[in-house]
C-alpha cells in the first residue's frame, strides 16, 4: 500500500517501546475541538473502525487511520508522525514520560526543526 | 486594573503546594501517591501539583457516587434547587477569586472571566433549579379507565469528562443539569485545567451533599478511559475532539448507556454588503462579531474561524476589521485590560504555529500576524500568539480544520447561495453567524445552515435557555437548556386501569 505517513526515527522508537511494553499500538488522527487535529495512539484493536476509516499506513505492523472524509476536506496531505513534549489528547497513550505524538502536515517541516517552549 | 498572580502575596487566590481528588466530600491523596506540576501558561511556571490519578481512584470515586446518589435522587427538586441556587451564591460571591484562579491556569484574560465565564456558571446552577423544579411529569389518558403516568427519575451516576477551554464553565454546564436531574456526578478535567475546578470544589463542596460531586484529576487513558468504560456509570458525557467522542461512543455502545457529545466546529461568520449600508453602532458590533475570533485566544469550540464577507464590501470592511484587531491588547490574563492572553499550553501554541505555517505553505495570504507573540519580563515564557488573519479559500486545510487559537480565515462570497455553500461545506456543524439588516434573509440562511446554533446579528453569547449542540460531526444532545434535563433523567411510566373487568383472553 501507499504509505502517506512517515515516522520519524523518535516516533518509531516511542512505538517500539509502547508496543514491548503492552503489545501492539494503533494510531488514529482526530479533528476538532480541544485536542485537535492529533493522532491518538491506542492499544490495537481498541479503537473500532469502520468502513469510513483510511487506512494511512503501516508503520511496522502499526496500522495508521484518519476518518476518510476529514482527510479529503484537509486535500490528503502526506503526513509525518513525531513525538514531542506534551500531553497526550483525549485517552490516547503517551508516546514517553512527558511527550505524545504529533502530526506535522509536511516532512520538510520536520527536518526544519522547531523551537520547544 | 492588575490582579497579583494566585500564590504570590497579596493575591486574592490561595495556593496550596498540592492538591488532591474530591471524592465523597473529602480531599483524598491519589492512590499511587503520584504528583504532576500545574503551568500557569503566562509565564510557563509552576502554580502548584496536582494528582496522577489512577483508574482505582476513579473507583473510589464511584463508590462515593453511588452512596450519595439514592438520597440525593429522592430528594425533593425544592431541596435540590435550595443547594445549587446555594452554589449559585457561593460562586458569586467568590466572583474575583475564581475568576483569577481561572485566567491564571487557562491563560484567558481576566475580563472574559469576570464577564463571562463565571457569572455564566452561577446563572447555570440557577437555570437548571429552576427548570428542576418547574419541571413536570405527564399523563396520557389512553381510554377513559387507562391512564399512562410518566415520571422523571435520575439515571444514578454519570461519568463527565470536560476540556479545558472552559474549566470552569464547562463543569457548570455538565454538572448543573446532571445534579438538578438528581444524579450523583464523577466529573474529569482537562489535563491542562486541572486545580481552577478544585478551588470550585473548595467553594460549593461543603454545599453538596458528600459524594454529589467527585473530581478525579489524572491522564485521559487512563482515568477518563476507566470512566467512559465502566459499568457502574449510566451516562457519559463528553466535550472533545472526534475520536475521543467516537471511542466514548464505542465504550456507551458495550455498556449500553446513553451519551451526549460536543464535539469539534469550524463555524462560519457570513457579513453581507447591508452591514455597511451605515456607519453606525451596528456596522460597530459587525466588526466587533469578526474579531470575536479572538474571544479566549480562539480555544472555542464555536471559534468564528472562517469569515465569509460579501465581495462588494471586501476591502473597507476588512480594513475596518484590520484596524481592530491591530488595537487587541495581549499580555498579562490578570491585568483587565488585556484582551488575549496566551494559548493553554506549549502544545497549542505549537498546533497553531503549524496551522499558520501550513496557511503559507498551502497559499493563503497573511493579513496580520502570524508568529508566536513575544512578551517581556515575567510573561516571556509564556505561550502567546499573535492574532492573525489568513485569506483563502475555502477548500484550503486551513478553513477545514479546527485550528483553536487565535487564527481568522477570510474568504469572500458573490451572493447568498455561495455563502451558503461555503458555510454549509464543512464536516462540522457547531455554529454560525450571520451578520445583515435584512431580518428575511438573516432567518432564512439561519434555518438554512447545516449548524446547531445559529447566531444572528451576534456571537459568542451562551445564555442559559438557548439550546446548544452540534449537528453533523459536531455531537450529539442539547446544553444549556432545559431539555438536558431529559438527557440525564430516566422515564418510569405507569400504565394503570381503573376497570375492575378482566381483558377476556382466557
Amino acid at each position: 500500500m501507499t504509505q502517506r505517513v512517515t515516522a520519524t526515527p523518535a516516533a518509531r522508537q516511542a512505538i517500539g517501546a509502547l508496543s514491548a511494553r503492552g503489545g501492539p499500538v494503533m494510531f488514529v488522527l482526530s479533528g476538532g475541538c480541544c485536542g485537535g487535529t492529533a493522532p491518538m495512539c491506542f492499544r490495537y484493536g481498541e479503537f473500532i473502525t469502520g468502513p469510513g476509516d483510511l487506512l494511512l499506513a503501516e508503520i511496522g505492523q502499526c496500522p495508521f487511520y484518519v476518518d476518510a472524509r476529514l482527510y479529503h476536506a484537509w486535500g490528503e496531505p502526506a503526513l509525518t508522525l513525531d513525538v514531542e513534549p506534551g500531553f497526550p489528547e483525549g485517552f490516547s497513550l503517551a508516546a514517553g514520560d512527558g511527550l505524545h505524538f504529533v502530526v506535522r502536515g509536511q516532512p520538510a517541516q520536520c527536518q526544519a526543526g522547531r523551537p520547544q517552549q | 486594573m492588575k490582579y497579583t498572580p494566585p500564590g504570590k502575596p497579596g493575591s486574592i487566590v490561595s495556593v496550596e503546594g498540592h492538591y488532591e481528588n474530591f471524592i465523597g466530600g473529602k480531599w483524598l491523596p491519589p492512590a499511587s501517591g503520584k504528583y504532576r506540576v500545574n503551568l500557569s501558561p503566562a509565564t510557563a511556571q509552576p502554580i502548584c501539583d496536582v494528582p496522577l490519578s489512577t483508574p482505582e481512584d476513579i473507583e473510589h470515586a464511584l463508590d462515593a457516587a453511588h452512596a450519595a446518589a439514592p438520597a440525593w435522587g429522592e430528594a425533593s427538586a425544592a431541596h435540590r434547587a435550595e443547594l445549587l441556587n446555594a452554589a449559585a451564591d457561593a460562586i458569586e460571591a467568590h466572583r474575583e477569586e475564581l475568576a483569577v484562579a481561572e485566567s491564571w491556569e487557562n491563560g484567558k484574560p481576566v475580563r472574559e472571566t469576570l464577564a463571562a465565564d463565571i457569572p455564566l456558571a452561577a446563572d447555570h446552577f440557577r437555570y437548571f433549579a429552576a427548570a428542576a423544579r418547574a419541571r413536570e411529569s405527564t399523563t396520557t389518558e389512553i381510554d377513559s379507565q387507562t391512564i399512562a403516568y410518566h415520571f422523571h427519575e435520575p439515571l444514578g451516576v454519570v461519568g463527565q469528562i470536560i476540556p479545558f477551554n472552559f474549566p470552569l464553565l464547562m463543569a457548570a454546564w455538565k454538572l448543573a443539569p446532571a445534579l438538578a436531574a438528581g444524579n450523583a456526578s464523577v466529573l474529569k478535567p482537562a489535563s491542562p485545567t486541572p486545580w481552577s475546578i478544585l478551588k470550585l470544589a473548595e467553594i460549593i463542596g461543603d454545599i453538596l451533599p458528600p459524594g454529589v460531586l467527585n473530581i478525579v484529576n489524572g491522564p485521559g487513558g487512563e482515568i477518563g478511559k476507566a470512566l467512559a468504560t465502566s459499568p457502574r456509570i449510566a451516562k457519559v458525557a463528553f466535550t472533545g475532539e472526534t475520536v475521543t467522542g467516537r471511542l466514548i461512543m464505542q465504550y456507551a455502545a458495550q455498556n449500553i448507556i446513553p451519551v451526549t457529545l460536543e464535539l469539534g466546529g469550524k463555524s462560519p461568520n457570513i457579513f453581507f454588503a447591508d452591514v455597511m449600508a451605515d456607519d453606525d453602532e451596528f456596522l460597530d458590533k459587525a466588526v466587533e462579531g469578526l474579531v470575536l475570533y479572538a474571544f479566549n485566544k480562539g480555544e472555542v469550540c464555536t471559534c468564528p474561524s472562517r469569515a465569509l464577507i460579501q465581495e462588494s464590501i471586501y476591502d473597507e470592511f476588512i480594513a475596518r476589521c484590520l484596524q481592530r484587531i491591530a488595537a487587541i491588547r495581549q499580555g498579562d490574563p490578570l491585568d483587565s485590560e488585556t484582551m488575549i492572553g496566551p494559548q493553554v499550553s506549549a502544545q497549542q501554541l505549537e498546533k497553531v504555529s503549524s496551522y499558520v505555517d501550513i496557511g503559507r505553505a498551502e497559499g493563503a495570504e497573511v493579513l496580520t500576524g502570524g508568529h508566536p507573540a513575544h512578551m517581556e519580563g515575567q510573561f516571556a515564557d509564556g505561550y502567546f500568539y499573535q492574532p492573525t488573519v489568513l485569506r483563502g479559500h475555502n477548500k484550503m486545510r486551513v478553513f477545514q480544520e479546527e485550528i483553536f487559537g487565535p487564527v481568522l480565515a477570510v474568504t469572500t462570497f458573490a451572493d447568498e447561495a455561495e455563502a451558503l455553500s461555503i458555510a454549509n461545506d464543512t464536516l462540522y456543524g457547531l455554529g454560525a453567524g450571520v451578520w445583515s439588516r435584512d431580518g428575511s434573509r438573516a432567518f432564512r440562511m439561519g434555518k438554512a445552515i447545516k449548524a446547531g446554533r445559529v447566531w444572528i446579528n451576534c456571537y459568542h453569547q451562551y445564555p442559559a435557555g438557548a439550546a446548544f449542540g452540534g449537528y453533523k460531526v459536531s455531537g450529539i444532545g442539547r446544553e444549556t437548556h432545559q431539555m438536558m434535563l431529559d438527557h440525564y433523567s430516566q422515564t418510569k411510566n405507569l400504565l394503570v386501569s381503573y376497570d375492575p373487568k378482566a381483558m377476556g383472553f382466557f
